[in-house]
């Protein structure tokens, strides 16, 4: 029984070594989702151009100009003279952001009195609108803070005693820098095996069938349970091999930290490649052609993973029902331990509950393929 | 009864098989001893190829048994999967592997120990004439060559029976003399070769032969035993002009009980030999020219569309 899976397993490999195709798709194929992926989603908000309508011109108002332009976080594009070329600016998508200093600036801080200024913020796009305002509350407030301070100072106070009552310390724990890659490529790594695995074992029981050598292997004495362990077992290996690939490549590439234990990714990596690799066995039981098992594995794959497995969008703010349903996606469950294992250090005791998911998951799949299996065998 | 005496190594029964609403095989019995060359001959779509992938079990049959080697196809089918190979119309080779890794490959698969294996190996290579080709690419290979280590590959374990589902289609004539050429060196070694086949010259090779028609079996003799069976009276050759005229005056001339088109000739079988003289007459008679008219001995062809026209009359018949 050994010799037939190894003499499946042996032929198998022999056919991906030889298939040009087979190796773009093991090799290049991680390698580009990861740096597309990887350089195009970026949640990032800096250099958000802005505009300036100066109406008052004083060295009051300069000062707080040029604590925005000095910012990464916005870069100067225009001075605006008038109400019209402030529109004008919004509408054609000049600038995304307008700082409007009215004419009574200077007169009302040198009065001592609060001022207001007024900063128009394009909100068409949500997401980089409300950090942008975010950015802009953050630099006006320490703009006040400073020139309360001076305020003091000139009138012969003595600052260094004086703070604000409550100092505001915010944290970021495990991202410290709140870069988004840290947050994107964890999760890109479970969408990009995700694909492949589903798409290279989709494939593999097809093939036979459209080239007419199932007929041979029906025939003769293999068991279904040993053609599909033979199958299963060199893509497993190189799906391993991707995994390796994609995990060095985030880190060379993008500096992912990976705090927790590479071991420990690897392991759990198996039991997410378990139910990815399920999940195209099945399809290929189904499929009538190559091109439509390849077809079904990226659609069955792709917008799950991307769209509902947490890795663009929190699964939190989703309805409660469809919450449901991201439980089933494998790429959901694996993400978090992604996430948790390179940003967090976690432990396998913190995630058990993903895991369990994923045996799951794996479980049915493969369980279900076999059933196909023999029926069509 | 005889199957106490001579081994069977093919025995069906009644054997059914439905597609939906459409029945492939229609209620097919007969059996084959062993050591024969065992033809299955019938039009495309007879229903040759659904009984051989019952007997191999690819498909599972409606209703009705088939015993090979001896076992069960159902419930058997394990045991006698070691002793049967199967060559399909697609030939079954993985074309990105080597001649040599096909052959390694389907020995490893059937269990073949490595040391004879490597003899096996020896042994296709050189009965195929592939030896010097051996670690070509069998994509590379043209058909016939192709077809040589199908059969190879099909034999590698030493069945004792051998299913072939029209090994020979796509094949030029020469690769299928060859072809057959082998056959009769593996029946000659004691296998029991079950073949599929629409060409007659093909059939001709077979020591018997069952005739299969819209799923049922309409003969089953030795080729010699069908066509002295089938066409009774006496076989004519006539090259006549207007061919249509000629068919039209024959199929009313007295004597005449069957006319077919063959090619450029028409084929008349007459009642007596006495009736050929007349029969030019009746032709001559009626302003078409015969340019042969001479008696011939049916070929297995003759004796095929015979039976086929039997059966559609009594297919007919059966309808009223």
């Amino acid at each position: 029984m050994p010799q037939r899976i190894w003499m499946i397993m042996w032929k198998e490999f022999i056919q991906i070594m030889r298939d040009a195709r087979m190796l773009v798709v093991v090799i290049a194929l991680p390698v580009l989702m990861l740096v597309l992926y990887g350089y195009a989603i970026n949640f990032d908000v800096k250099h958000l151009p802005l505009a300036i309508y100066d109406q008052d011109r004083s060295q009051a108002s300069r000062a707080l100009i040029s604590a925005f332009a000095q910012s990464e976080y916005f870069t100067m594009v225009a001075w605006l003279h008038n109400n019209p070329q402030v529109t004008q600016a919004l509408d054609r998508g000049q600038a995304k952001v307008v700082l409007v200093i009215p004419t009574t600036y200077s007169a009302d801080l040198a009065a001592g009195q609060t001022t207001a200024v007024q900063v128009l913020v394009d909100g068409s796009d949500a997401t980089t609108a409300s950090t942008a305002i975010g950015y802009a509350q953050a630099m006006v407030q320490q703009h006040s803070a400073q020139i309360a301070v001076q305020a003091l100072q000139g009138a012969g106070v003595n600052t260094s005693g004086v703070s604000l009552p409550v100092d505001n310390r915010v944290r970021y724990w495990y991202n410290p820098e709140l870069k988004s890659t840290n947050f994107i490529i964890p999760g890109l790594i479970a969408v990009i095996l995700m694909m492949l695995a589903t798409l290279l074992t989709s494939m593999t029981v097809v093939r036979e069938r459209e080239r007419g050598t199932i007929e041979s292997l029906i025939v003769s004495p293999v068991m279904p349970v040993e053609l599909m362990l033979g199958k299963l077992i060199p893509y497993v290996l190189i799906a391993f091999f991707d995994v390796m690939l994609v995990m060095v490549a985030s880190v060379l590439l993008f500096h992912i930290p990976l705090v927790g234990s590479p071991v420990l990714v690897l392991a759990l990596s198996g039991i997410f490649l378990t139910a990815a690799l399920g999940i195209g066995l099945l399809i290929s039981t189904v499929a009538t052609s190559q091109q439509f098992a390849m077809t079904v594995a990226v659609m069955a794959t792709q917008l799950p993973s991307v769209l509902m497995s947490g890795f663009l969008f929190p699964i939190n703010s989703m309805p409660p029902k469809v919450q449901l349903l991201t439980l089933l996606i494998p790429a959901t469950h694996f993400i978090k331990i992604l996430r948790a294992v390179f940003l967090k250090g976690s432990g396998f005791a913190d995630l058990w509950q993903p895991t369990l998911f994923l045996l799951l998951i794996g479980g049915v799949m493969l369980g279900l393929s076999a059933l196909r299996f023999k029926k069509k065998v | 009864m005889m199957h106490t005496e001579v081994p069977l190594a093919v025995e069906v029964t009644d054997l059914v098989k439905r597609f939906g609403a459409f029945t492939a095989v229609d209620h097919i019995s007969f059996t084959v001893p062993k050591g024969e060359i065992f033809g299955f001959l019938g039009p495309n779509g007879a229903g040759k190829s659904t009984t051989i992938r019952m007997l191999c079990g690819i498909l599972v049959p409606t209703a009705g048994s088939g015993r090979v080697a001896g076992f069960d196809v159902v419930t058997e089918s394990e045991r006698i999967k070691t002793r049967i190979g199967y060559m399909s119309q697609k030939f079954s080779l993985y074309e990105d592997l080597t001649v040599e890794e096909n052959i390694e490959f389907y020995g490893g698969v059937y269990g073949v120990s490595r040391h004879k294996l490597a003899e096996r190996k020896q042994w296709i290579l050189e009965m195929a004439n592939l030896t010097e080709r051996r670690t070509s690419l069998t994509g590379e290979l043209a058909m016939g060559w192709k077809q040589r280590l199908a059969l190879g590959c099909a034999i590698v374990h030493e069945p004792e029976i051998l299913f072939l589902d029209e090994p020979t289609a796509g094949v030029d004539p020469i690769s299928r003399r060859t072809f057959w050429d082998l056959i009769y060196d593996v029946a000659g070694q004691g296998v029991t070769v079950f073949v599929t086949t629409h060409y007659m010259d093909e059939a001709e090779h077979c020591d018997r032969l069952a005739m299969i028609y819209n799923g049922q079996l309409i003969a089953l003799g030795s080729p010699q035993a069908l066509k002295d069976r089938t066409v009774s009276g006496v076989l004519l050759d006539i090259q006549a002009q207007p061919a249509m005229a000629a068919l039209e005056a024959l199929e009313e001339a007295p004597g005449v009980t069957d006319v077919t088109i063959f090619g450029s000739a028409l084929h008349v079988i007459v009642e007596t030999a006495d009736a050929i003289p007349s029969l030019r007459d009746y032709l001559t008679a009626r302003q078409i020219t015969v340019t042969a008219l001479e008696p011939i001995l049916p070929s297995l062809e003759d004796a095929f569309v015979a039976l086929i026209e039997q059966a559609d009359q009594q297919a007919a018949m059966g309808k009223e």
